[in-house]
């Protein structure tokens, strides 16, 4: 391929701005489609083409009067038509995510999406009232979202930035005024979007204030006119293109401070398209004779002429142009194109271009040209990747891939990522730009689309497995690519209502298996809408967040799983969640029966009660036949100081429980406690004062036989049946406590003692009356004794007495216990030797 | 960093990282809220949350002030933000509201704020709601502080109620929680390939791990980079070893908390043993107890915290000599010499220091072990674990009753009667309770039910379970040495802690064998999986030692842990034992959470 047939759809703007135009696709749509009678428009970033017919041209119409919407893809590919039966259209345009937005007469703004499927719709503002809409404009503000503005025919302007989010804002108004708008633009920068209008020769500007009142602006243009016909802003808001009835063309600032040029145009109808192009010229259509007319900004100038009607789309980095036949790009040349394919270039990129051309044709002249750019051979490389993105010809890009790959055999060092993400990258483009799928989508817009938007957009026209392929070849992080592919392939099976439920659940599991990043719930959210209801409970059993599956269980009002699923998670905040849920939306009983089935959620309810619902918790437990919790209950409110008033009945009551639950013993405990309490209180009202009431009966016996009584701490002991030792031990204790020595003595030599004697040599120690001790140590028992003569410190007597025991270990114990080197030492040591030596 | 957290490293796991993360955590939590604040502080959580952040630190980020959270309203302060930082707990958010309200009453203007350690708690934000003060509340957060380190080798939930709860009120919430808290181990320390447990609870645990992790291995893309440094982990449910607890530890740590109780490494003592005689007779005590900080950063008392308590004595008086010799003899030497001996002297006057402080300590236990009273409780206790006469009511248990000794004193010897008895009459039991009653009164039956329920007391089991145990796993030793030990049994003198012989039978190579069998006998499912771990993290080492964290869900004592520390120190081993635990604990501690006192 010749470097002239490279540049054969190139042209020149002024001296050296090179523009280029070129055919993308040969449009596939019927012959019978004359743009000239039709209202297009068509998605930014090379996307489907909305026609409808031009009501004001004259033509045969066949069928009913109603209008018929028709979308294309970029390539002329019908993909669907339908008939318009709302009210008149007064606009009708693309958003970014690739909804067809109508704008009708009566302020209601329709949304469909490119299926022709409707979406949804909604009214501008209650303030539009009786008044009609009579034109709009469709914008893209800076956050890359679809924006909105409507004027109405008592020329009030209402503006909505963001239609996802849609709240509308009216316009200051213009200065009241006999005359007509000519034209108007939206201006939408950072987060100021703004109204330029022009009335005849006055111009505003419109800001996002009711109550402004808007200065008339002065545009410093210099030739005479009377009139601005038409206006464009460009496509990053700073430009500003102002067509007079003059026929002159002014270019400059958007906020008209700064002019860049004034052209003659030498037409002086209002053109129909007035675009810019990117950011450096402004494309200028008139119908009446098919011209374009292209305008630098130095106001260099170049016109074509088509045989018919065009439609103008602008992108980011050119214009798209539609005919009757042919898709065509107009774009500013990518210097770095230029630099390589411009005639008599020395870039190096365009030496080594022509050094690899020469050595596919195995011609020597190859390492001349290398050697020229021997020096630059990294940039000569990068220059030949950096192109290859923006050439839409296959075999254009196989020869700066050729020239890059030969270049890098140069480099020593040379790192491919580029290279490869380039390629990458092109195949991409490629497949994505073929007939078939039909999006015309060029490097620059890629960037700025991103490759996730570029899936969203395959995913939109349910082109599922292209998606699925790119993401795998991009390398796309599983829940922005693959995952999320599969997802929306699913909620689109979901909501093909022909499909079997089984077979729709089951397809999906195996699809989508536990893949990383798959929300179930997601789909199953889906079903549930399309009214599936069973298809999103079997969707859910795969979902792995159990938050995410029990919310949606409980909003398909599915109790029973949700509950279930809340368990099984382990996490205690969403069973509670189901629970709180269920209680407030079953009737009582049916709650119960429901959370008895499921142990953990029983015992958390249970839980929930103690501290929320202390009768509901009785009810509880009364449902559930458990007794013992219920006599647990009665006696801890027995024992509740605020309840003492009600302490015989509920201790009435818990014996009751008990025995309604078998537990015969604790039931004869409680009963033996209330007889207690009421023995307590006659003893109290006896003494005039509390004391008795709420101690146990070891206290009570105690306190009888401390206050001498012990005919009354007989009879007491005999009737509680308090058994023998420890009747004994009350009996020591409480005259140890009288120090009652004598008496003490008395009772330890009236009957043998069932606890031994040691109880009273250590409770004598305990009185620090050794003396009196000592007169129990002999009684001690054998095994005991040794010990108990330590405890009463009379270590002699011990060493002797564990001696005659022989028992070294006691001996060596009491040795422990003697200070060193004392007498008594020495005569257990010796003890210790004679046991030795005796055995 | 700083020395505070110096004793955490040097482990085989660096645990200041946990430290690291939790203060970086909280910090970040702070930075919310610009400007000076007040913290007010759920009680529970003020020891725990010193051992990641330090006063220090809090203070170098604006906060002025700290109350204890109380129902009583703080004090007025000026600051511009106050913050709440409590365990989900229903009480204490009635305590926030009440001291939210009573403040917006002062004049200054301020922001209040929520932070939830570990979790938030829908309930709890519930409750906020019910008595209308969430909507004052600014912030609600989670300071997510699931784990906080103690020791180069031991970490805790610090979470008392956790056995309670899923033993007796079958409340999973906490299990859920050391679940999340062993996943944020993992985060850490690198996934673990392999996995042992045993009991109900672990169990469960493990089946959350499981599902969490495929939950956030769907949601998160970036895989955790961390190779694994943890080989093995051990879920031991503590109902699998009700005994262990029960048994009075002898161990000089064990007896430290069994007697004066350790709180987040700080114990107090009754000051007297640490005045010298003059100090003492001076009337300026300010302060009845001396509070001192347990952690491996002292030395000396990482040396003696393991060893059986009779072993401590000659240890610290050969320590003394040490130190009196490098003190002394001064006179005789060169100028070289003095200098080392200056440049020394700091060191060897800390360890003086320290070597006071645990010889009185040594001597607060001895006063104790000494008496009659502690020296009758462990003759009976090792009565019942050496099965001698567990058939009958025991006559020592019915003094102690008759005394009207404590009431959780009592109640763990009868415990552990129960479990090791295989005889114990229905009968006994009843002769039992019926004594309790009559003694302690009718609420004792509360505190009974819930022991029944749990399975700490109960009659005769037919499976003769910890006599078969004790033979299978040697659980009792009569002839180990206190001082030079040859077996974990010296912790309690003679009983070896069950758990810690499974632990050490599973990871002992072929041990596998008898271990069915004694898992047969007790409660509870076996765990015993191996998950995928990638290869890119997997231990690169093979033959280097394995690291084992053994977490035991319902607590631990310091006993086990000194058992665990002693099986990693034999020369024979290539194991080495991290400890992780929902909560330090001793029978009585552990009694009580259960009955609730």
């Amino acid at each position: 391929m010749s470097a002239a047939m490279l540049t054969a759809d190139w042209f020149l703007l002024g001296r050296d701005l090179y523009f280029r135009k070129f055919e993308i696709y040969t449009m596939g749509w019927h012959q019978d489609i004359n743009l000239e009678n039709f209202i297009a428009t068509s998605a930014p970033y090379g996307g489907p083409i909305a026609i409808r017919r031009d009501e004001q041209k004259f033509i045969k119409v066949q069928g009913s009067g109603q209008p018929i919407i028709s979308i294309f893809s970029g390539s002329g590919k019908q993909i669907t038509s339908f008939k318009w039966t709302r009210r008149p259209i007064v606009c009708m345009g693309w958003s970014n995510d690739e909804k067809l937005i109508f704008i009708q007469e009566d302020g209601w703004v329709v949304l469909h999406d490119m299926f022709g499927q409707y979406l949804h719709t909604f009214e501008i503002s209650k303030k539009i009232q009786d008044a009609k809409i009579i034109d709009a404009r469709i914008f893209t503000n800076p956050h890359n979202q679809t924006g909105v503005a409507v004027m109405t025919s008592n020329f009030k302007i209402f503006l909505i930035k963001n239609l996802q989010d849609p709240k509308t804002r009216q316009l200051s108004e213009l200065i009241k005024s006999s005359l007509h708008p000519t034209s108007w633009v939206v201006i939408s920068e950072d987060n100021n979007t703004e109204v330029l209008i022009a009335r005849e020769k006055e111009l505003f500007r419109l800001k996002q204030d009711e109550h402004h009142t808007s200065i008339m602006l002065e545009p410093d243009i210099s030739n005479n006119y009377s009139s601005i016909l038409e206006m464009a802003v460009s496509f990053n808001a700073r430009h500003v293109a102002l067509f007079t009835d003059s026929g002159y063309l002014w270019l400059g600032s958007s906020n008209l401070r700064t002019k860049y040029c004034e052209t003659d145009t030498n037409i002086i109808h209002k053109p129909k398209q007035l675009v810019w192009c990117g950011n450096e010229s402004v494309v200028a259509y008139w119908e009446r004779d098919n011209t374009l007319f292209i305008v630098g900004k130095h106001g260099q100038k170049m016109m074509y002429t088509y045989d018919s009607s065009v439609y103008l789309t602008a992108e980011i980095d050119g214009i798209r142009i539609l005919s009757n036949t042919q898709h065509e790009l107009l774009q500013k040349v990518p210097d770095v194109v230029q630099k390589i394919f411009r005639i008599n270039s020395t870039d190096p990129g365009s030496f080594l271009l022509e050094a690899s051309k020469h050595y596919q044709k195995r011609s020597h002249r190859a390492n001349e040209y290398i050697c020229l750019v021997k020096q630059d051979l990294k940039k000569a490389v990068e220059q030949c990747i950096d192109a290859v993105g923006y050439e839409f010809d296959t075999e254009v890009q196989k020869m700066l891939i050729r020239a890059a790959q030969f270049g890098k055999c140069f480099i020593a060092d040379m790192d491919s990522t580029k290279y490869v993400n380039m390629i990458r990258l092109l195949r991409v483009l490629n497949a994505v730009r073929d007939p078939k799928i039909g999006i015309p989508l060029t490097f620059t817009q890629l960037q700025n689309l991103t490759q996730k938007t570029l899936l969203d957009r395959l995913i939109t026209r349910k082109e599922y497995y292209l998606a699925l392929h790119i993401a795998k070849y991009l390398q796309m992080p599983e829940e922005e690519g693959s995952s999320h592919i599969l997802v929306h392939w699913a909620k689109y099976k979901v909501s093909q209502a022909h499909l079997e439920e089984e077979t729709v659940a089951r397809v999906i599991a195996e699809k989508l298996g536990y893949t990383p990043g798959i929300s179930y719930s997601e789909i199953a959210s889906t079903a549930s809408q399309c009214g599936r209801k069973k298809l999103a409970i079997k969707l859910l059993d795969y979902e792995s967040k159990a938050s995410e599956q029990v919310k949606l269980l409980l909003e398909l009002t599915e109790n029973t799983p949700a509950l279930s699923k809340a368990i099984e998670s382990g996490d205690t905040d969403l069973v509670y969640m189901v629970i709180l849920k269920l209680r407030e939306k079953m009737a009582l009983g049916d709650f119960k029966m429901t959370i008895r089935a499921f142990p953990v959620a029983q015992s958390l309810y249970i839980k929930y009660c103690k501290e929320h619902n202390t009768q509901a918790l009785n009810e509880i437990y009364i449902q559930e036949d458990d007794f013992s919790a219920q006599a647990q209950t009665f006696i801890m409110e027995s024992l509740d100081e605020k309840k003492a008033h009600m302490r015989d009945s509920l201790l009435t009551s818990a014996a009751e429980a008990y025995r309604k639950g078998r537990k015969d013993m604790h039931a004869s405990m409680c009963d033996e406690y209330l007889k207690l309490l009421r023995y307590q209180r006659s003893l109290d009202e006896k003494l005039g004062q509390p004391k008795y009431v709420g101690k146990s009966v070891h206290e009570t016996c105690l306190l009888l036989l401390k206050s001498n009584d012990v005919k009354s701490a007989e009879k007491f002991r005999n009737e509680y049946k308090i058994p023998d030792k420890r009747y004994w031990w009350l009996r020591i204790q409480s005259l140890a406590h009288l120090e009652d020595w004598g008496e003490l003595e008395k009772f330890s030599k009236g009957k043998k003692s069932p606890i031994g004697y040691a109880p009273f040599v250590d409770i004598c120690l305990e009185k620090n009356n050794k003396q009196e001790a000592l007169k129990y140590l002999p009684k001690v028992s054998e095994d005991l004794k040794v010990k108990y003569y330590i405890k009463a410190e009379c270590l002699e007597d011990a060493a002797k007495i564990a001696f005659e025991q022989k028992d070294i270990q006691s001996l060596l114990y009491v040795q422990s216990k003697c200070p060193s080197q004392s007498s008594l030492s020495e005569k257990v040591n010796s003890f210790i030797t004679q046991l030795d030596n005796r055995k | 960093m700083s020395s505070h957290s110096c004793h955490l490293k040097g482990g085989r796991l660096d645990f200041s990282l946990v430290q690291t993360e939790a203060q970086d955590n909280l910090i970040s939590l702070l930075k919310k809220c610009p400007g000076p604040k007040a913290i007010v502080w759920d009680n529970s959580l003020i020891g725990p949350v010193d051992l990641v952040a330090q006063n220090k630190v809090l203070k170098e980020h604006s906060v002025m002030k700290m109350f204890p959270l109380q129902p009583e309203p703080f004090p007025e302060v000026d600051v511009a933000h106050v913050i709440f930082i409590t365990r989900p707990k229903l009480h204490l958010m009635d305590y926030v509201g009440q001291n939210v309200r009573a403040d917006a009453r002062t004049k200054t203007e301020k922001q209040y704020h929520v932070f939830f350690v570990p979790k938030k708690n829908l309930l709890c934000i519930e409750r906020l709601k019910h008595i209308g003060v969430f909507d004052s509340i600014n912030l609600v957060e989670e300071f997510r502080c699931e784990l906080f380190p103690f020791d180069a080798d031991v970490v805790s939930m610090e979470i008392s109620d956790v056995f309670k709860e899923y033993a007796l009120e079958n409340d999973p919430t906490y299990l859920y929680q050391t679940a999340q808290a062993i996943i944020s181990l993992q985060k850490l320390y690198g996934p673990i390939p392999k996995v042992w447990g045993k009991g109900a609870a672990a169990q469960q645990v493990w089946d959350v791990i499981t599902r969490l992790q495929r939950e956030k291995n769907n949601n998160v893309t970036t895989k955790p980079n961390q190779t694994s440094t943890i080989d093995q982990i051990l879920l031991i449910d503590r109902t699998v070893d009700l005994i262990t607890p029960l048994a009075t530890q002898l161990t000089y740590e064990g007896l430290i908390d069994e007697i004066f109780g350790i709180n987040n490494s700080t114990a107090h003592f009754p000051i007297d043993n640490f005045l010298s005689s003059e100090e003492r007779t001076s009337e300026s005590l300010s302060e009845d107890k001396k509070q001192i900080i347990l952690n491996s950063a002292d030395k000396l008392f990482a040396d003696i915290r393991d060893k059986n308590f009779n072993a401590v004595g000659a240890f610290l008086s050969k320590q003394a000599k040490t130190i009196s010799t490098q003190l002394d003899n001064t006179q005789e030497r060169s100028v070289q010499e003095m200098k080392l001996y200056v440049q020394k002297l700091p060191q060897i006057l800390v360890k003086k220091k320290a070597l006071s402080h645990h010889t009185a300590i040594a001597e607060c236990i001895k006063e104790v072990t000494d008496s009659y009273d502690f020296l009758d409780t462990l003759q009976t206790e090792q009565g019942f674990l050496n099965c001698i006469e567990d058939d009958k009511a025991s006559p020592y248990i019915e003094d102690l009753i008759a005394q009207e000794k404590p009431l959780v004193k009592v109640l763990r010897l009868i415990c552990l009667q129960c479990i090791t008895s295989s005889k114990l009459k229905p009968k006994v039991l009843e002769h039992y309770k019926e004594e309790l009653v009559q003694v302690y009164g009718i609420q004792v039956l509360q505190a009974i039910t819930k022991l029944e329920k749990v399975g700490l007391l109960k009659a005769q089991s037919p499976t003769c379970q910890y006599a078969n145990l004790r033979k299978a796993l040697c659980l009792t030793m009569e002839d180990t040495s206190e001082i030079n030990p040859t077996d974990i049994s010296y912790v309690h003198s003679f009983y070896a802690p069950l758990s810690v012989r499974l632990a050490h039978k599973v990871t002992k190579t072929g041990g596998s064998k008898l271990l069915k069998k004694v898992l047969k006998l007790l409660p509870g499912p076996t765990l015993n999986e191996s998950p995928a771990v990638p290869k890119t993290l997997a231990k690169s080492d093979p033959d280097a030692p394995q690291v084992v964290l053994v977490f035991f869900i319902g607590g631990c004592t310091f006993a086990e842990i000194s058992a665990l520390r002693f099986l990693s120190q034999q020369e024979d081993t290539n194991v080495e034992f991290v400890i992780a635990t929902t909560k330090l604990i001793n029978g009585t501690s552990f009694l009580e959470s259960i009955i609730g006192l």
